[in-house]
């Protein structure tokens, strides 16, 4: 048989979670684990111990693709001086409720 | 943490305003507002003597476990197993109180742990035994947990309320020590050339020691309907370990059981030579200050 590559450590995973009354999984930290189901167990073990979670995502944090500090303004600052994007230049007729 | 990440986890663990965590010391008895009257229909004193002996088996292999602690491989693992073993802590101190009380002498959960000698501890000798490498450890967590899972489901039906409701939420918790053990013996059987022959050499150890768990005993016996047989256990035990182990490429080991000394085993309190050890340091802080709290 070939023997499995072995690694000289483990790869770091990124671990969500939802909470019992949330309603998005939550970035909480991160692990390292062989694999992704151990990387469930990992979280559960670590990360819900206080009863926080009734839901884990686990990603390995090389498949998350970033944006980048350098690419900072290029990416938010555009956006900074553009305050008509907010809902707030128009009144609300006082007949529509829940607002 | 940066602050937004802690806010965040903060919501998570947010007040929900069920009161079960005990912080401090003041969670002093295990089965504090329990109904802890023995049905009529039970014996009493065999119902003592067997949650002394399932409460025994949780005990001694809980420290066992805490004894890897600092010598994890990793640091995910080492929360992994410290978790298990603070679970057969709790099933240990739940189950020992309930032999105390149904006993009726006023024992409580630290006197029976910590001021009974060796030949009055009651567990099977699989748990008392120091595992040798991490391969040992798996195997035996595997084959504890598979056991006592098939024991815990049955024992949710017993006749003792208190001995069912103790059961019923262990099942849970062995459910999960189960797959974890199961998903270690499946990577290191199924990993490496070195990994495989380390885990089968593991079982081999181990083997000898699985009998016992399936030998009739006088306690069992005498209550029916309360007890589980271990007989009955097997076929349950044995298909779990048979798909692992197919999945991890591992032979079931052919090892005879260990023998047992003029007909006696751990059920009787007759136990190996690592006991003594393991109970000196289990009971030494409780002996030397006897009564002290902290």
């Amino acid at each position: 048989m070939t023997e499995p590559q072995v690694r000289s450590g483990w790869p770091l995973y990124e671990v969500f979670l939802r909470g019992k009354r949330g309603l998005n999984h939550v970035h909480v930290g991160s692990l390292h684990a062989a694999d992704p189901q151990m990387a469930l167990h990992h979280a559960r073990d670590l990360y819900t111990r206080r009863n926080e979670g009734v839901s884990i995502w686990v990603v390995a944090a090389r498949d998350i693709t970033a944006s980048s500090p350098d690419e900072k303004d290029p990416f938010f600052a555009p956006s900074g001086d553009k305050v008509y994007r907010h809902p707030t230049f128009y009144e609300i007729p006082d007949d529509v409720p829940h607002m | 943490m940066t602050d937004d990440e802690f806010a965040a986890y903060q919501s998570l663990s947010e007040e929900t305003g069920d009161h079960r965590w005990a912080f401090g010391t003041g969670f002093t008895d295990p089965l504090e507002g329990i109904d802890a009257s023995v049905p009529d229909s039970v014996d009493a004193a065999a119902l003592a003597a067997y949650c002394l002996m399932l409460g025994d088996d949780a005990l001694v292999y809980s420290h066992r476990l805490q004894q890897w602690m600092t010598r994890m491989p990793e640091l995910e693992e080492e929360t992994a197993l410290a978790n298990i073993a603070l679970d057969l802590l709790g099933q240990a101190r739940m189950l020992l109180a309930r032999a105390g009380l149904a006993e009726g002498e006023g024992r409580q959960e630290d006197q029976l742990a910590f001021f009974r000698d060796e030949h009055e501890f009651r567990n099977v000798r699989l748990v008392e035994v120091l595992d040798a490498d991490f391969a040992e450890l798996a195997g035996r967590l595997l084959i504890f947990s598979a056991w006592r899972l098939a024991l815990f489901s049955r024992l949710a039906e017993s006749a003792d309320p208190v001995l069912a409701a103790i059961a019923a939420k262990g099942v849970k918790e062995l459910a999960y020590h189960r797959d974890y053990a199961a998903q270690w013996v499946i990577r290191l059987g199924d990993g490496t050339s070195l990994s495989h022959g380390k885990m089968q050499a593991a079982l081999g150890t181990i083997w000898p020691l699985v009998e016992e768990l399936f030998e009739a005993d006088p306690v069992t016996a005498a209550l029916p309907g309360v007890a589980a047989d271990p007989a009955g256990l097997r076929g349950e035990v044995d298909a779990v370990l048979e798909t692992v182990l197919a999945a991890a490429t591992l032979d079931r080991p052919g090892a005879a059981p260990m023998a047992r000394v003029a007909g006696k085993s751990g059920r009787d309190g007759v136990h190996t030579e690592a006991f003594g050890y393991l109970l000196a340091e289990l009971q030494s802080v409780a002996r030397a200050h006897p009564g002290a709290t902290w």
